[in-house]
Parts: structure tokens; C-alpha cells; sequence
């Protein structure tokens, strides 16, 4: 078995291969050289650190006990389908019975002239790094994107005392999947926290000296930063499956069970688009830690014949500030709204179906106000349950009495 | 052995579901389970310092409230990703109503 991408999908399906009792060869192939890390933290706790640490997933010891074999600093540059061989960069060839593509996606660049040293993504361990040695008190950050990424940046800039102003080009923050009055309590904390945040005006042009960026937006304004942190979202990677002949949809393309279109190649995590069963196969590519870890296991299980198809729900976490934000499932495929107040301003937002079925709930609140009212919701959303509006929206009605039903 | 410490009266927490305690500087959780026994576990999750008790009780498992880490709160048996390292877990005995736990 060799996977392709040591991150959280590809270093869980290592060691799912091994719980489930394979003892084969499990080779594990990674472009950084580092073990296997969780990278949430990367723009949360550790960016707002004294000294930002890595938080592996394994450790080197549980790596050798379960005889999985990690290679790292080395990437895949080409599949011999016809041979079931994978050619590495550093010249080697690992043959395979079967393969999973666990290559993840890279931040979306931003299109445009004018970008230099100062212009910075955020995607791995050394990206973190340098942009934590910016953030402290007297540098001024701008954030090109007012997604999850760039918010819970801006949040970990400010706690180490940077100021920061936020551009999206989008009427507000979170416009993709997080409802308008949940992206306002977001708003609002980052205002309140002294955030400049500047929605619905694009950049016009960007000016990188190497000292400091400039950056000029439509309406006019120009912001000058000691550092840019582009956040503007981010593309599968799938080169290494597009050269092979796989089939391509906004990411490898899978079926239910994770096969791609070769039957011994699989693909996990944020690298593939997949049918989502619990939305009549709607097909979406989730970048979550969550998907990554759950298609990982389900990956694993599928290269030794499980034969199981993804039932999971969507789910999403964000933290910024005191604030965390839980998502259940894609809030887009809602018609009706319904809210439920749970007190100390938290508040949870229930999506419901033309139908009648629960699609989604988002919440939002301090501390883990919301996780477990979203995760009883996560499960009826799962079980394509009906639930009164009425229960849903009184706080006198136990979310997890509707399970019964 | 040290003493019995009250948390809480047995009526403060419902059946399946679970409950904060701090004392001595120190944090618990207490659970009730489905066929109404008691348990105590630390109320950290191992994985990254959550409190468990905002996470969901369901039959003898704790979900932590972050990251669905799973522990059996009976035995404190880490039940996979992400969570490795078990819960520690502590005697409890419920008396004239009053749940009382044995902190060590």
C-alpha cells in the first residue's frame, strides 16, 4: 500500500491500515520533512504563540512499532498505472497494489503582478513560521481575504498586538457557506478587537519593495502593511492524477467508495470531490480536518475491500478569539431558517430542507457553547430527520429528545 | 487515600449526559449514565485541554466538544483518532442524594 500526501488524511489511513489489520508494506510519502502534523493550529494557537510548535499526528516510535514507513522531503512526480509503480522525485520507484492520493490542496494564488517577499500563504509549518516572526506590536498586517483562514489569522496577529486590516472583495466576511447572521457576531468581534475590516472593494493593484506592500483598492483606499497574508482560498492538488489520466472535477474525481476512475487508485481529503449521500449525491470537495481524517479511515478501509461508501456530514470548526463557530452539513442547501438561542450570546442557526428534513445547523458562541447542540443536529441531519420547527427553536425542547423520534 | 469530595446532588445532572466540577484546582467530569450510575473522569479532554463536559454523553461514551475525540467515561479507554491517551478516571458513590467522588 503507498499513499501519496503525510498530512492528516494520508498519515490516518497509514495507521487505519494497520488497526484494521493489514500487515503488508504501508509506505507513507510526504514533501515536507516533518512527521505528520495536525495544521488547524497553524493559524489558531500556534500562530499566537510565544514559540510556535509543531503538533505531529505520530511520532516517529509509533511510526516504526507499526512498521509504517514514512519518506519524507520527497515527492511524487509521476503513476505507472499499467506498472502500479510511483516514480519519486529524489529518483526511486515504489510499486503498489493499491494507492491512495492523499495530496491535499495549496492556497489559491492570487492573480496578479506586483506580489514580493512580503506577500505571503499560508498552508504548511515553514509558512507559519514566517509569518509568526511579523506579528507583533507596531507591524501592520493586511489580510487579502476575509475567509476562515485570514479571519483566524487576523485574530492571532491582534492577540500578539499587530494591527490589522482585513479586504474582501465579497458585501462581507465568510460569504461561502456561513449564514449573514452568524458572519455579523464574526464581524463585530474583530471590529471590536480593532480589526479594520474592508468588504466589497477588490484590489487594484499590489506594490511589493521588499519593505513594506502597498496595496491599492478600487474604491481608492490604499493600505500600506509590513506584511500581506493572502487567504483567498485554495485548489486540489491534482497534477500528479491529471498526468496519470485520472479523471478530474474540481479535485481527483471519486465515487462514493473514494475509487477514482483506476480501480487500484483511491483519493481522500481536501485533493477530491466525492458524491455526498446525505444530499442525494451532491458532489463537493470539503477542505476540513474533519473530512480528511474520516475519508482517511474510509479510504483505508476501501483499499482492503470494505466496499463502504462516505455517509458522513459535513462538519467545520473555527476559532477566533473567545468565539468558536460549528457547522453541521452545507448550509446552502436550506430554505428555512431557524434560529435557537442558547444564552451568553450563543445561538444556533437550523437549515431546513423545502421538505421539511434538517440540512444544516451553524453555530456560533463563546467557548464550546454550540458543540453539542451541533453535534446532536450533525446526527439528525445524518438520519434525514424531519424535525418540528417549533422543537428546534425552543430552548425548552431537548435537541437530544428529537433523536428519539 | 484521600478523602471524598462532594460534587454535586445526584439530580443536577440528567441521565446520559454529564457535568462540570472544579476543585482544588483542578477539573472533573462527572457523567450519569443511561441506567443511572455515576462516573467521574478529568475534565480535560487529552487531545487538547477542552472541557469534556460540554461535550455529548451517548451510552457510556464522552465525545469531546471540539474535535469528537471518544472515551469510554466508565474505563476512560481512548476510542481512536484523535484522541491516544486514555482519561483518567476516579471512584464515585452517590450518598443521601449527594455525588461524591474520590480525587487521588
Amino acid at each position: 500500500m503507498v499513499i501519496i500526501g503525510a498530512g492528516e488524511c494520508g498519515g490516518r489511513a497509514a495507521f487505519a491500515l494497520r488497526d484494521l489489520g493489514y500487515d503488508g508494506l504501508v509506505t507513507l510519502v510526504g514533501d515536507e520533512p516533518h512527521l505528520p502534523y495536525e495544521r488547524p493550529p497553524l493559524s489558531k494557537e500556534a500562530m499566537a504563540s510565544d514559540a510556535p510548535e509543531i503538533k505531529a499526528i505520530v511520532s516517529d516510535d509509533l511510526l516504526a512499532e507499526k512498521s509504517i514507513r514514512h519518506l519524507h522531503s520527497v515527492r511524487a512526480v509521476a503513476i505507472d498505472r499499467a506498472a502500479h509503480e510511483v516514480r519519486l522525485s529524489d529518483g526511486s520507484s515504489l510499486s503498489y497494489d493499491k494507492l491512495l492520493l492523499a495530496t491535499g490542496s495549496t492556497p489559491r494564488k492570487l492573480p496578479m503582478p506586483g506580489l514580493g517577499p512580503r506577500c505571503v500563504y499560508l498552508r504548511t509549518f515553514a509558512d507559519a513560521l514566517a509569518i509568526r516572526a511579523y506579528l507583533r506590536p507596531g507591524n501592520r498586517v493586511a489580510v487579502i481575504g476575509g475567509g476562515f483562514i485570514g479571519l483566524e489569522l487576523a485574530a492571532s496577529a491582534r492577540k500578539l498586538g499587530a494591527s490589522v486590516t482585513v479586504i474582501e472583495a465579497q458585501p462581507r466576511i465568510l460569504m461561502r457557506g456561513v449564514p449573514a447572521e452568524i458572519a455579523a457576531v464574526v464581524h463585530d468581534a474583530h471590529v471590536s478587537e480593532g480589526v479594520d475590516i474592508l468588504c466589497g472593494d477588490g484590489i487594484a493593484a499590489i506594490a511589493d519593495d521588499g519593505k513594506e506592500v502597498r496595496v491599492a483598492l478600487a474604491g481608492g483606499r490604499e493600505i500600506t502593511a509590513d506584511l500581506a497574508i493572502i487567504g483567498i482560498g485554495a485548489v486540489p492538488v491534482t497534477g500528479l492524477a491529471a498526468e496519470a489520466g485520472l479523471a478530474i472535477d474540481n479535485g481527483i474525481s471519486v465515487d462514493a467508495q473514494l475509487l477514482t476512475s483506476d480501480p487500484d487508485i483511491f483519493a481522500a481529503g481536501d485533493c477530491c470531490s466525492f458524491p455526498l449521500a446525505v444530499y442525494g449525491g451532491r458532489r463537493v470537495r470539503l477542505e476540513a480536518w474533519r473530512n480528511a481524517q474520516e475519508q482517511g479511515a474510509l479510504a483505508a478501509r476501501n483499499m482492503l475491500g470494505a466496499g463502504e461508501a462516505h455517509a458522513a456530514v459535513p462538519w467545520f470548526w473555527s476559532d477566533q478569539y473567545a468565539l468558536s463557530l460549528q457547522i453541521a452539513g452545507l448550509s446552502d442547501e436550506g430554505k428555512i431558517t431557524v434560529r435557537r438561542d442558547l444564552g451568553e450570546g450563543a445561538f444556533i442557526l437550523f437549515h431546513l430542507a423545502e421538505d421539511g428534513r434538517l440540512v444544516a445547523a451553524s453555530g456560533i458562541g463563546p467557548g464550546n457553547a454550540v458543540a453539542r447542540d451541533i453535534r446532536l443536529a450533525e446526527m439528525l441531519i445524518a438520519r434525514r430527520a424531519t424535525p418540528a420547527p417549533e422543537a428546534l427553536g425552543s430552548q425548552a425542547v431537548k435537541l437530544k429528545s428529537l433523536l428519539a423520534v | 487515600m484521600s478523602d471524598w469530595v462532594e460534587a454535586c446532588a445526584a439530580d443536577d445532572i440528567d441521565e446520559e449526559d454529564v457535568m462540570r466540577f472544579d476543585h482544588g484546582g483542578r477539573t472533573f467530569a462527572i457523567y450519569r449514565s443511561p441506567d443511572d450510575e455515576f462516573f467521574a473522569t478529568d475534565g480535560l479532554c487529552t487531545h487538547e485541554k477542552v472541557h469534556l463536559a460540554d461535550g455529548l454523553v451517548m451510552d457510556d461514551i464522552i465525545e469531546c466538544p471540539k474535535h469528537n475525540g471518544r472515551f469510554n467515561y466508565k474505563t476512560g479507554a481512548a476510542r481512536g483518532a484523535p484522541v491516544c491517551v486514555n482519561l483518567r478516571t476516579y471512584p464515585v458513590k452517590v450518598d443521601a442524594g449527594k455525588v461524591l467522588i474520590q480525587i487521588g
